[in-house]
Parts: structure tokens; sequence; C-alpha cells
């Protein structure tokens, strides 16, 4: 599998973004839905989301809780609290930003 | 809620891994779900482990995490080595118990601020000039109509406050049989309001209780005479009492927390200035003035004012000076008034303890030290046993970091424990110290709360230790080079020579204490065997009062009737007993000329010196119906002093009376041997011994309300007798009442107190010091004799000879131990200045006070070397051999 490093930098955002809009989602959900959204293009590195979650819940953009799903199995789903939203629009706007930016340098040159 | 969080999970650190672990067993099921393959999910996941890691990392704090591992790793070490491990922790406790009591000594005497409000701005008002020795004096004491016109001159600056010396004085609550004891302390009217205290009950004196000589027989007391004496009975609001011939009123209690303004004593009873019989006199200072500045002015032009105010009264004074000498007089009149700092009071206890304090505090600390070396090595020897599971550690990956942290976490437990148990220690130590200040009958009390001042000492001490011992041996361990130490050739000399360092600062440190402590038994030793001049044994003093003033048959039938009890030699009377803190003094006239001869004086009986065993060298003793001026028996500084030395027999002398205008004159009928009269440092003094019974100018007996009883008993304990005696006084005259009774000897030691509370604190400490030492030596060689156990086994297989091998083990730690005692020798004498004051009649410099010291230091050391020596000398080198 080649390696997506795409995301470096960008994956708080997607994350953030995909709990604004489809809150209640657990780790392999999140990860599936960055896949699926992005038309497979994207894809989380499996073994950098679980941190990043980690990470985002001490900073208390996110929080999570246990559920039991269907199967009867524990499942630790996430959701966007008031401070991850404000994150959001700053990250949103961050890279907006950016990309447009960039943009404008490859239109230039 | 993040930082807690964290804190919380680093504490649950089993929960959080299994819900990490959970949450990634449900990613695979998912993926599985999904209909990806296990084996490829997993890898894709990547190690469980890893992720645990970086989770846990977000999620706790990691350094937390990390301690709390070393703690439970650092106590399950102590706990597999339970003695030597209970050894460091119970020398460590005894040392920082000592360091905390000599900080809450220190902290209650010196350092703490008074309870009342303007402590920082409260400054003592004292006259510094020069004794009539010629010494630099200061006095603290002032005169009432001097003081009224200070308070006045500075009233818009800081507000001035009169306070007299507490002194232990009778009254009663009901009949005259019922006296008792208590602290009593004149105080401005206008105190309680300038310090901000409230009252628990009833009111406060103020300003109107303080305005007309004798008129206000109103007292306040404190709380704890409250508590003590009434159980806080709530009608002891109006109250009253009878002390001397004034019956006051008890109008308050002050609230909780304010036992008057001097360290060491709390007052009971608070009673207006203008009660004090001296309150008019422009002659007797009788209190210390305090002042209380307003807030933003400064001391220097307060100072200078009071200064002017103070050399104008005393100029005018001069006036009608007539009984001294010019040079005296100037000597007077050029004294300065000095404003001192009185945030935390001033007493006579805190002048006297001042130093004794801050030399024990010295003391303690190098004992703390001393045990702290102790452990220091003690745990580099250990580490070097573990040199190995180190290496190991960071071969593994360990950072040098982590391993400091490890070991300091392992002193930490010491040091925390040690401490806790310090803490322990000085909460029984530092009052029993308290209690043994100032005499039996009236001992010290401070306010010691064991409050966060001690508890955060306690833990500064308990962290400045951990690093102290802990640092060096930290550093060791965390430069272990893996690959030599697992060969099991690590540098061997290394650790040896840090412990042999410390080995030469104990020697150093405990010489000093030895040294020190040696000081003060000598001097106890000097000051308790010097002889007073007088026998005090079997001697009982009976301090009596009369309510009102006696004439001399009831003081003369008393005497008589004591002379019958059973048991009773001897029997006789005077003004107050010698050595007892009493005294009465005037120049000495000759000619009509004023001598520059400060003389002391006593009133006695006939037969007083028969009875005190004092010499009678020429002439006669005082006769029966002598009376006072008249005649008087002198002692040999009054004789070599005053009379020029010759046959003093039939000369005459005379004294200023009170008024400081007639003048009574003395004819010497005899001559006695010296005796002590002040106390037992300075040296004799003049002396005249008076007839008790006096006459006043118009001829008429002056009444006396006072009169102390000395009694020889014929049995070896005179306390028997005590009382017996106590009762017949009463018996024979009802006016008349014991109010204090001791024997000579309690008497006496009262001016020796400190002297033997320092000789038996230093020798506790010098003991301590020497027992650490000791063990801490010992501990080295043993230490150095297992490290070698190869070396030695090869020489004696080759022959070397037992001394041969003593001298190989011994001489580095010989060397040390000569390295330490020189240099605690240098640093014994550096101190001894300091410390000269509270010394007497020894020199520190003397040969005596340094090779005493030095000698049990020395054979100590041998002492603590023997059993490594031995041991090395058994050494078998077939089984060592073999064992390799």
């Amino acid at each position: 599998m080649p390696k997506t490093d795409s995301l470096q930098g960008s994956l708080d955002l997607l994350v953030l973004k995909i709990l604004s809009r489809r809150p209640h989602l657990h780790g392999y959900a999140i990860m599936s839905a960055i896949k699926d959204m992005s038309g497979d293009v994207l894809r989380a590195e499996e073994g950098s989301l679980y941190p990043a979650l980690h990470r985002m819940e001490e900073a208390k953009w996110i929080r999570a809780k246990w559920t039991t799903n269907e199967n009867g199995r524990r499942a630790r789903i996430y959701e966007l609290t008031a401070t991850g939203e404000k994150q959001l629009e700053t990250e949103e706007s961050r890279w907006n930003a950016v990309t447009s930016a960039i943009q404008q340098v490859l239109r230039t040159v | 809620m993040s930082l807690w969080s964290r804190l919380s999970n680093v504490f649950r650190g089993g929960d959080l891994n299994r819900d990490i672990d959970e949450e990634l067993e449900f990613h695979i099921a998912e993926a599985v779900a999904q209909g990806r393959d296990p084996g490829e999910a997993r890898r894709a996941l990547g190690s469980p482990l890893r992720h645990r890691e970086a989770s846990r990392d977000i999620r706790m704090m990691a350094w937390l995490d990390s301690l709390r591992a070393d703690a439970i790793f650092g106590w399950r070490q102590l706990k597999k080595r339970k003695a030597t491990s209970a050894a460091a922790i119970i020398s460590l406790a005894v040392a920082i118990g000592a360091c905390t009591s000599a900080f809450r000594l220190i902290d209650a005497m010196l350092l703490r601020p008074l309870p009342v409000a303007g402590a920082e701005r409260m400054y003592v008002a004292a006259r510094e000039g020069f004794g009539p020795s010629g010494n630099l004096r200061v006095s603290e004491s002032w005169e009432y109509p001097l003081f009224r016109r200070m308070r006045a001159a500075v009233k818009d600056s800081a507000e001035m406050i009169a306070i007299s010396y507490a002194d232990r004085t009778d009254l009663t609550f009901g009949s005259d049989e019922e006296m008792e004891k208590a602290n009593r302390q004149f105080v401005s009217g206008w105190m309680f309001r300038a310090f901000g205290l409230r009252p628990a009950a009833g009111r406060l004196l103020t300003e109107d209780d303080d305005r007309t000589p004798g008129a206000h027989p109103y007292a306040v007391i404190s709380h704890d005479y409250w508590t003590r004496r009434f159980g806080r009975a709530s009608n002891v609001v109006g109250r009253s009492f009878r002390m001397g011939n004034d019956v006051y009123e008890v109008v308050g209690v002050v609230a909780k927390g304010f036992t008057g303004t001097e360290p060491g004593t709390f007052i009971d009873v608070f009673v207006p200035t203008m009660m004090n019989a001296y309150v008019g006199r422009s002659d007797a200072s009788w209190f210390r003035a305090l002042a209380i500045l307003k807030p933003g002015v400064t001391a220097e032009p307060l100072r200078a004012k009071l200064h002017g105010i103070s050399r104008a009264f005393q100029e005018e004074q001069a006036r009608g000076w007539t009984g001294i000498s010019k040079r005296f007089r100037e000597r007077i009149l050029n004294q300065k008034l000095v404003l001192a700092p009185a945030e935390s009071g001033v007493s006579g206890t805190q002048t006297a303890y001042r130093r004794p304090l801050i030399v024990l505090g010295v003391l303690v600390t190098l004992v703390l030290l001393i045990a702290c070396a102790n452990v220091a090595n003690l745990m580099t020897a250990q580490a070097t046993a573990r040199s190995r599971e180190m290496a190991l550690r960071v071969s593994i990956g360990a950072g040098r970091q982590r391993l400091i942290q490890m070991v300091l976490v392992e002193s930490a437990w010491l040091g925390l424990l040690g401490a806790a148990g310090g803490y322990i220690f000085a909460a029984w130590a530092a009052p029993f110290l308290v209690g043994r200040i100032n005499g039996p009958d009236n001992p010290a009390r401070v306010t010691l709360p064991l409050d966060w001042r001690v508890a955060a000492f306690s833990l500064a001490l308990a962290l400045g230790v951990t690093c102290l011992f802990g640092l060096a041996t930290a550093f060791r361990v965390s430069s272990v080079r893996p690959a030599s130490a697992i060969k099991g050739g690590d540098q061997p000399h290394a650790p040896r020579r840090l412990m042999h360092a410390l080995i030469a600062i104990q020697v150093a440190f405990c010489f000093i204490v030895y040294f020190t402590a040696g000081l003060f038994v000598a001097t106890l030793d000097r000051i308790a065997n010097q002889s007073t001049g007088f026998s005090s044994e079997r001697l009982l003093v009976l301090e009596t009062t009369a309510r009102t003033g006696q004439p001399p048959q009831v003081w003369d039938q008393v005497l008589d009737h004591l002379r019958s009890v059973p048991g009773v030699e001897s029997v006789a009377l005077a003004g107050w007993p010698l050595l007892g803190g009493n005294g009465w003094n005037g120049f000495v006239w000759i000619n009509g000329v004023p001598t520059e001869v400060l003389a002391y004086y006593l009133g006695v009986s006939p037969g007083w010196t028969e009875t005190m065993g004092i010499r009678l060298l020429d002439g006669r003793d005082l006769r029966q119906g002598e009376v006072y001026p008249n005649v008087a028996i002198v002692n040999e500084a009054f004789a070599r002093q005053c009379l020029g030395g010759g046959n003093p027999i039939g000369r005459w002398f005379a004294k200023k009376a009170g008024d400081g205008a007639t003048e009574d004159r003395f004819q010497v009928v005899g001559l006695v041997g010296n005796a002590r009269y002040r106390n037992m440092r300075e040296p004799i003094t003049p002396t005249a011994y008076v007839p008790f019974h006096s006459l006043d100018a118009k001829g008429e007996w002056r009444p006396k309300t006072s009169g102390t009883f000395i009694v020889r008993t014929a049995n070896m304990n005179p306390a028997a007798l005590a009382t017996l005696l106590r009762g017949e006084v009463s018996r024979a005259r009802p006016e008349l009442r014991v109010s204090n009774l001791r024997t000579q000897e309690e008497v006496n030691q009262q001016h020796t107190v400190r002297e033997r509370l320092l000789a038996m604190l230093g020798l506790f400490f010098a003991m301590a010091a020497l027992l650490l030492s000791g063990t801490g030596l010992y501990g080295v060689l043993a230490y150095s004799v297992v490290q070698r156990r190869r070396e030695l086994g090869i020489r004696i297989a080759i022959g070397a000879s037992a001394g041969d091998i003593a001298h190989r083990v011994t001489a580095g730690v010989l060397a040390m131990v000569a390295v330490g005692t020189v240099a605690g020798v240098a640093m014994g004498m550096a101190s001894a200045q300091y410390i000269d004051a509270l010394l007497y009649q020894v020199k520190p410099t003397g040969l005596g006070a340094i090779a005493l010291p030095a000698a049990t230091v020395l054979l100590a050391t041998f002492a603590a070397a023997l059993p490594a020596v031995y041991q090395a000398i058994r050494i078998d080198p077939a089984t060592m051999l073999r064992a390799e």
C-alpha cells in the first residue's frame, strides 16, 4: 500500500470536519469516512489515527464515550465539543488560506 | 479538567491500558467485519504496544507516570533492605527532628511576629551608653514622666506604649491563705486598642483606665490564664483579686493568641501603668517603651526626636544628682537613644537565648549533614552493588535522566520518611526543651504551633537532604558505562573516592560538634563549681510577705519561733536571698565625697553570716538591737575597693538615701569573706550587710512588707521541712505568709539553667554525631573490604602480613580522618569567637579544649575501623579464590 503523506497536518481538520457533520462515529468509521468522502484519494494511516484522536480528546476538541453496538461490542465513539467547533473554524480558514496561496503560486509561475 | 484527567489517569494506568486495547481491538473487529483480512488489518494498524505507549503518553503525564513507577520501585528497594533502610531513616529522623525542633524554638523566640496589628512597624526604644564599670550597656528601662513627654511629642508619627517587665507576683482571689502566683504586666491602657486586640469576654483596658495614679484598679486577664485558672467561666468578669495592697477588678479577657510582648513568658494579668507605685517618679525606670510607627513613617527622624527629649529630660534630672561623680554624670548624659525593631516582641529570655539558639541550630545542622553523608555513603555502596542492573537499564535504552530520577526518587523516600519521623520527634522535643528554660517553678512558655511553617520547614529539609545525599549518587549511577560494568570491571576506585571525601567531612563536623559541646560542658563545670562564698547545703529560703508593713517585733517573733522548730539548726532574716535576683545598690561616699564604686547592700539580722556559712574575717557580727543605718559588715571586695584595703574595722562610709538628699552613715564593725550576691558570672561586687530593721529620719520604725527567713536544717534533705516551716511562719504571726519556698541550691541553679541546657543538648548532639560518624566509617570500611576481597585474598595468598593488610584497608580512610580532624580544628577555632560570650573561664583555644574532642574522635575512628580490619585479615584466600 502506497504511503499517503498528503494527510500530513490536515488529519485534525478532516477528523473535526467529519465529526461536525456526522457526530458519534468510532475510529474505524472516521477512517472509512475520510476514505469514502475523498473518493478514495485520501487515506488516514491507521497507525496515526488513534494517537491523533486521543490528542484531540486531551485538547478537548472532541469528547469520547463508550457505547455498545448491535453486535454487543463496546465501541468508543467521538463527537465535537464547543471548543472543537471553534478549532474547526480556525483550521478551516487556515487551510483555505494555505491552499489559495499555493494556488496563487501555481498560477503565477 | 485536562490537567486533572491526565493527573488522575496516572493512577488508573491499568484501566487506561484496557481502554486503549479495547478500542484498538474494536478497530480490528470492524475491519474484519468490512471484509478485510485480520492479519492485514493488524499490520496496517501497527504494533498495539506502540499505540498504547503513544496514546498513554498523550492521555497522562508521562513524567508523573514514571515518577509513580519509580516511587513503587524505590519503595520495594527500601523494603528489600529493611535493616539498612531503617537505620538510614532513623538517623535522618533524629537529625531532621532536632533541626525542626531548633527551628520551632528559633521561630517562636526570635522570628514569629507578635499577633498584633502593626507588629512589623513596632520598635523598642533603648538607651545605649557606658555602664558603671565602663562596658557598653543597653538599657530598655524608662521613667514614666519622660515617657509621657516622649509620647506627646511624637503623637503624629507613632504611638508609644509603656509595658513593664513581666514579673511573677502574688495575688489572691479569696483570702490571704489562698495566695497564688501569676505573671503580671503593667501596660498602657491604650495598648489593647493600638494592638487591635478584641476581648473574649468583658472589655479591655482603654486610655481612660490609665489617667490618674492609683485610681484605676482594673485588670484584664489573658485567654490562657482564663482557661487554665478559671476553666473559661463566664463569671470571671467582675471578680476581684488582691495584689499587694490594691484590690483589682477583672474587667475582661483578651482574645486568644495574645500572651504579652515577651517571648518566653505568658502574661496572666494586665493592669494599667497608673497602678504602679513608681509611675510618678522621675528617678525610677521600670518599663519598656514600644513605639508603633504610623504607616510611611521612617524610624530615624523619630529616633532623633525622641533622643532630644530624653537628653533634655536627663539634663534636668542631672541638676538634682549629688551622689555621683562628674565622669559618671557625663556617661549618663551621653547615652544615645536607639530604636530597635521589635516585630517579634522583646524579652530577657529572647536576649539570653538568641545566641544559644543559633549555636544550637548550627550544631543540629552539622549533625544532619553527618547523617546525610552517612546515607549518601550507604546509597553509593548500594548503587555500586547495583551497577550491573543499571548497566542493563542503559543497554535497553534508559536515558541518563531516567536513571537520575530513579535514584533521586529512592532518596526522596528516605528523606520524606525521615522528615515525617522528624516532625513527630520535634512535636515532642520542642516543648520539652522550652520546659527546661528558666527554673522549674516558673518555666518559660512560648507559643509553639505545629503549623504550615513547621510543616513547610520539615518538607524543605526533606527535599534538601534528598538532594544532598541523592544527587552525587544519582550522577555517579547515571554515568555508568554498560560495557565495562557488565564485564564486571567497572572503575573500582571512583565510588570510594567520594566516600572518603564524605568521611573527611563527617569527621570535621563531628569534631566541631564535640568541641563545642566540650566547651559548654566545661563552662557548666566552672560555673556550677564556682565558689559562692557561702554554704548552700541544708539551706532553705522562705520568702515571706505581709499584707501591710510589719514592725520589727513581728519579724523577730517569727524568727524566734522558727528557731524552736525541731530539725532546725539555725535561722536568720534577710531582705532577700543571695543570688535570688533582687538587688539594692548605691554609690559609696567616703568623708562626704562620692567614689565611683557602686556597692550592693543587703539588710540582714544578727547571725545571718553564721547561718549562711560566710566566714567572719575580722571584727564582729551585727548585734541584737542594732538598727539601720549606723553599722555595717562589709566584704573583702568592699574593703579593698572602697576603703583602700587596710583594716576596715571602725571606718565610716555613707550612701545617699532613696530621696537623694539624706545621707545614711555606717561604721564598719566586721569584715567577712566575699560571697556572690547577684550572679555567678560577674566579679564579686563590693557588698555591705546592714541591719534588717531600720529607723527613718524621724526615728520611727520602718514597717516591712517582705523579708526572707534563711533556715539551715539539721537534716541533709532540707525540703523535708518545707511544709512544716511554711505553716509555722503563719502560726507564729498570722500577718506573715510564705510566698515562695525554695532550697538555696534551687536558687543557685537558676543562674546555670542556660549553661545546663547547652551542656545537656551539646552532649546529646555530640553523642549523636559520634555515633553517626562511627557507623558511617564502619560502613565505608566494611564496604571497601568486600569490594577488595579479591585483591586482599591474593595479597594474603602471596604472603602479606596482617599488619600490611590492616594498613592497606585503613590507610586511605585514616588519611581522611586526619584531614577531617585538622579541618574541624580550624573551623572550631574560627567559630569559637562567636560562642565566646556563652562561655565562662574556658579558653576555646586551650590545648584541653582541642585535645579531648580530637582524641575522642580518633578513638571512635579506631573503634569503628576494627571490625572491618578484622574481617580483612580473616579473609581465607582459598575460599575466596574458589568463589571467584
